[in-house]
């Protein structure tokens, strides 16, 4: 089935003749065959959007319809793979095309060569519905890949084998000789279907201080990383994805540098796993749609991404997907909505544009799995976003702020002090601190959230007097107030600041996260006590305890825990000791 | 052969801006170029823009004065903008759309490449690593750059944008041939709307350095056709892929202006009533800044590299306009021009404190530069915001307000502006830039350097 192209302007192409395609169908555009996609039918036209270059074609040339929807392929051998926005792996394609990306090849995302030692978990004559697992292969060192039943079939194993197989070969049939392989497509644009949805109850520990600490995100839950050019959105996810401590990441860069992905090819091969120690890359896959690749392949690549991230969900595993950056996504919509010649909303994005980012999001979540209702999956989503001018009331900051459980705000300020992470804590907010309380009690120390209301108290009550000494100057300042200040300066350097290119700080473990802030907020109190009695306060400024504390972070994680735990008892005895002296 | 006359078309039904609109011109495809014949017998250059069945359009690439729906016929060249290359290209001068202006004959290809090229496959890019020594202490010491990385200049009106990329050249040169014994930068320079002036004192310094035999020239000044302008970046980074992929090059890009692209731009959006994103300019501005910077990089396998310097003129200094916003948004960090720093009489005037070298680490360090560098540039940065903090809290509370430690931050900032910044037109090498951050450090005690590592303090601070 094929129809003419009528018009073509820019990625979008309409094509006559196309009565018989249906919407969002995969379709080859031209005597190259570019990939696209319908995206809107009038009568018998359709408008194509076309994920390659699309210089060079005339009027008259042909469009076949593939007859079926884009899909993923899903199945063993995505953990370690780098695809491109529409699942091509680009390593093969650099294999077989060279260094840069030429157009008309359609490629596999998995390979049919590669075989899989599967290994039956069920018995013929067991009964299975979609989602359920039929046995497993070892996929990566890291990850054991559950063969799941595609979602809406059912029916009763009638034969399963053992043995190695490539994802083609059929490793079990159900009655009525319906065979099952290790490959499974699914449309990227449909959600994948869940059992239950589950209100998240335990965080994902990412190593960064300021997030742990006081923006926790929840396995299951959706963060929003907005800021100006260069304030440190793609260090966040990066970060992330080495540090966190979750099953899988899927990595999308969307619209983002070549070289920043360069950094990223070269060098989580050599990283390890943190929870693990095995290799980062066995649990990894990346989608990489640079800016100037095409741009109708930058809009699926989202699509692409979390329809792995569902996959990988529905077999039970915490997955954490980075979007970097999800702005670049919208600013695709707008360039196709603008060629469909729609009417615009908001600084010309499409007036679907809320519902559409809503659509995405909602694709996060902790659930119970299809088919197998003793497992739990979640998908965590970090989107980094890119507002205009760094100015968050523009329309796709916005409207992720709506649905988004937590705020990580970049600010420029604090990057221009190169004070990295630049999250602006007065800004940033999680909604899922209350729900992850009591695992952090149960699992790091009782006094978590106290610690943390604290510091927060700390960080308003410096702000109110850094606005008094820009009035009068620090010499209005009783000494208890300006010890607050040294203090919080202390902590703002020491503690919320922490080096991505740190060896030993880069991730900081919880352990190390709870002491450093204890003691620093000892010292505080040790500080206001001596002052209480009299003591100078320059003396204190002076305190060993304080060199001690400016060199914790880039302490080895055992050693600074049993330092910090060691200065509080002698803070504490010191000036216990004092207090009954005077 | 095919016959012309079949290619010709008379069927011109509008003209509104830049852009052709031609009826029946079914043969046509996308990004092919063609030539628009004028009755006189003069003929002009155009390019295919997007086609349906109703009409054609053709954007013009050069004056639409003289042409008119009658008496102008349209021909179809059957290739898409493509480039001649040899190595005969370095010491030629083109305008902006790749015809030699210099006197000499055509170039003579050993081949032709599409100007629009194709995007580098993510995996086979390599990962950029080597120091660039710019010999500016604010780029070197603070922001360096390293080869295949794009760092644009953001400047203002009337600010030495053009001077400070100069330096940067000649400079650079000096240190790659002497310092490491590598082949010298080839150089492509792309002027895209700026003055007879401009050019002439860039093609000067050319000269002046002795390396014009190493730089290929384009230009489309202020007075030359606008749209020309949207090729120009293109014909100039297809030289500088030849060059540093085919021939194994190290070239620097110089692409000045890119305001002036942008606005070629904005002309042409507005032309086909498209829907404009923000403050008039395309909602596809991005990914067309992006087809230009991406350009830029090294290649597993290949010798050669490409490192860009666009200048990028802020439009009211206004570091959030569109322009600037979307060219920081892809670029690997930026070079930012003050206006204040300029009217101090400090040159370089760059405000460090909005720079950013996001390629930075992978050029320093011991082997590269020296093991202090990060912890310098780091522990200077932190020292100098703070003494700009104090010099506004002066300016309010008075400098008698100040106590000892506030008065030494100001006087650091104050310093660091006139002689770390302020450099002139001195060449200073790595190691006297890392000296001379030694010597703000110095303004403080040891206990207050934080940010640097007690051996480096002890290796480099002094007693
Ligand atoms: N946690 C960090 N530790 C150290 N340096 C950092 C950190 N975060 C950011 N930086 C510095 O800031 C630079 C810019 O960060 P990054 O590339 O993540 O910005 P971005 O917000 O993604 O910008 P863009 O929107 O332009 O992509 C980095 O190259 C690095 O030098
Ligand atoms: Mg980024």
């Amino acid at each position: 089935m094929s129809g003419t192209i009528i018009k073509i302007s820019g990625p979008t192409v309409v094509a006559r003749g196309m009565e018989q395609t249906r919407m969002f169908n995969r379709v080859a555009v031209g005597k190259t065959g570019l990939l696209g996609e319908v995206i809107r039918l009038r009568g018998g036209e359709a408008t194509i959007q076309v994920y390659e270059d699309t210089t060079g074609l005339t009027l008259g040339e042909e469009v076949a319809d593939a007859g079926e929807p884009l899909q993923a392929e899903l199945g063993p051998g995505l953990l370690g793979s780098i695809f491109d926005g529409v699942q091509r792996p680009l390593n093969v394609m650099a294999a077989q095309q060279g260094d840069w990306i030429a157009r008309g090849l359609t490629l596999p995302a998995l390979s049919r060569e590669r075989r899989w030692t599967f290994t039956p978990t069920i018995r013929p004559g067991t009964a299975v519905v979609g989602g359920m697992s039929v046995g497993i292969t070892q996929e990566t060192v890291k990850v054991e890949h559950r063969i799941l039943v595609p979602p809406g079939l059912s029916g009763t194993v009638r034969e399963i084998l053992e043995g190695t197989f490539t994802i083609n070969e059929p490793i079990a049939w159900l009655d009525g000789d319906r065979s099952l392989t290790m490959l499974q497509r699914w449309p990227v644009r449909s959600p994948r279907p869940v059992a239950e949805r589950l209100p998240p109850v335990v965080p994902i520990i990412t190593g960064q201080r300021v997030l742990d600490m006081l923006f926790p995100i929840a396995s299951g839950g959706t963060v929003i990383v907005p800021g100006g050019f260069g304030t440190g959105k793609t260090v966040v996810e990066q970060a992330l994805a080495k540090y966190a401590q979750t099953d899988i990441i899927i990595y999308i860069g969307c619209g983002e540098r070549g070289n920043e992905m360069t950094e990223v090819l070269t060098e989580f091969p050599h990283l390890k796993d943190p929870t693990t120690g095995l290799p980062l890359m066995a649990r990894t896959v990346l989608v990489i749609n640079t800016s100037n690749m095409p741009v109708a392949a930058r809009e699926t690549s989202i699509y692409t991404g979390i329809t792995m991230a569902e996959y990988y969900r529905d077999m039970g595993y915490a997955v954490a997907l980075m979007a970097d950056s999800t702005s670049r996504w919208a600013e695709a919509t707008r360039e196709i909505s603008a060629r469909l010649e729609e009417m615009p909303g908001e600084e010309g994005y499409p007036t679907y544009l809320a519902t559409k980012l809503a659509g995405f999001y909602e694709r996060g979540g902790r659930v119970r799995c299809l088919g197998q209702t003793d497992r739990q999956g979640s998908v965590t989503i970090v989107s980094a976003i890119s507002p205009p001018g760094g100015d968050f009331s523009e329309p796709v900051t916005q409207s992720s702020m709506q649905v988004a459980g937590g705020l990580w705000a970049l600010d420029s300020d604090l990057a221009h002090r190169r004070h990295y992470p630049a999250i602006n804590w007065k800004r940033s907010f999680s909604l899922y601190t209350t729900l992850l309380d009591s695992w952090f009690q149960t699992q790091v120390a009782p006094d978590w959230p106290q610690l943390r209301s604290e510091l927060a108290a700390l960080l308003q009550k410096e702000e109110e007097l850094q606005e008094i000494v820009q009035l009068v100057g620090v010499d209005a300042l009783q000494d208890q107030e300006r010890i607050v200040l040294e203090v919080s300066r202390l902590i703002r350097e020491e503690y919320l600041r922490q080096s991505a290119f740190s060896e030993i700080d880069a991730a900081c473990p919880l352990a190390k996260q709870y002491w450093m802030l204890k003691a620093q907020l000892e010292f505080l109190r040790y500080c206001q006590g001596l002052i209480k009695m009299g003591r100078p306060i320059e003396q204190l400024i002076a305190s060993p305890f304080k060199t001690e504390l400016e060199r914790m972070k880039e302490t080895l994680p055992d050693t600074c825990v049993q330092q910090a735990q060691t200065m509080v008892e002698k803070m504490e005895q010191e000036l216990g000791g004092v207090k009954r002296e005077t | 052969m095919k016959d012309l006359i079949t290619r010709e078309y008379q069927t011109v039904t509008g003209i509104a801006g830049p852009l052709l609109f031609v009826e029946k011109l079914k043969k046509a495809s996308l990004g092919e170029m063609v030539e628009i014949l004028l009755a006189t017998g003069e003929s002009r250059r155009g390019q295919v823009i997007e086609l349906s069945e109703q009409h054609t359009v053709i954007q013009v690439l050069e004056e639409t004065t003289g042409l008119g729906v009658t008496g102008t016929r349209v021909r179809l060249t059957e290739s898409a903008a493509m480039m001649d290359l040899s190595p005969d290209l370095l010491g030629r001068r083109f305008n902006g759309a790749a015809v030699p202006i210099d006197g000499l004959p055509p170039i003579i290809p050993d081949t032709r490449m599409d100007i629009i090229g194709q995007p580098m496959n993510p995996v086979a890019r390599d990962k950029p690593s080597y120091f660039i020594q710019t010999g500016i202490s604010t780029i070197d010491g603070l922001n360096t750059l390293v080869r295949g990385q794009k760092l644009p200049i953001f400047s203002g009106a009337g600010l030495p944008a053009k001077e400070l990329a100069a330096q940067i050249l000649r400079q650079a040169m000096v240190r790659e041939e002497h310092g490491t014994g590598q082949q010298a930068f080839a150089i492509v320079f792309a002027a895209m709307g700026i003055t007879f002036r401009e050019a002439s004192f860039f093609l000067g310094e050319f000269e002046r350095g002795g390396v014009m035999e190493h730089a290929v020239v384009f230009l489309n000044l202020a007075d030359d056709p606008t749209i020309e302008r949207l090729l120009t970046p293109r014909y100039a980074l297809t030289a500088a892929e030849y060059l540093a992929f085919t021939l194994g090059r190290h070239v620097l890009v110089i692409l000045t202006d890119m305001a002036a692209y942008c606005e070629a731009l904005r002309q042409i959006a507005t032309a086909r009533e498209e829907i404009p994103g923000r403050r008039g300019y395309p909602g596809y501005m991005y990914s067309d800044l992006a087809s230009i910077y991406e350009r830029a990089g090294r290649i597993k396998g290949r010798a050669g590299s490409i490192t860009q310097l666009p200048i990028v003129t802020m439009p009211d200094d206004d570091i959030t306009h569109p322009i600037p916003d979307l060219t920081g948004y892809i670029t690997e960090g930026q070079i930012v021009l003050s206006r204040e720093l300029h009217r101090k009489g400090i040159f370089p005037p760059i405000d460090v404190l909005p720079c950013l070298s996001r390629l930075m680490n992978l050029g320093i360090g011991p082997g590269k530069t020296r093991d202090d560098h990060r912890a310098v540039a780091d522990q200077l940065y932190a020292f100098y915001a703070h003494g700009r903090d104090i010099r506004r809290l002066a300016a309010i509370v008075g400098e008698d307000g100040l106590n000892d430690s506030d008065k030494r931050f100001l006087k650091l900032a104050q310093d660091f502006e006139q002689e770390f910044v302020n450099q002139g037109a001195h060449n200073r090498e790595i190691e006297e830039t890392l000296n001379l951050g030694w010597q703000f450090l110095r303004y403080l005690p040891k206990e207050q350097l934080t940010r640097v590592k007690p051996e480096l303090i002890e290796r480099y601070y002094g007693a």
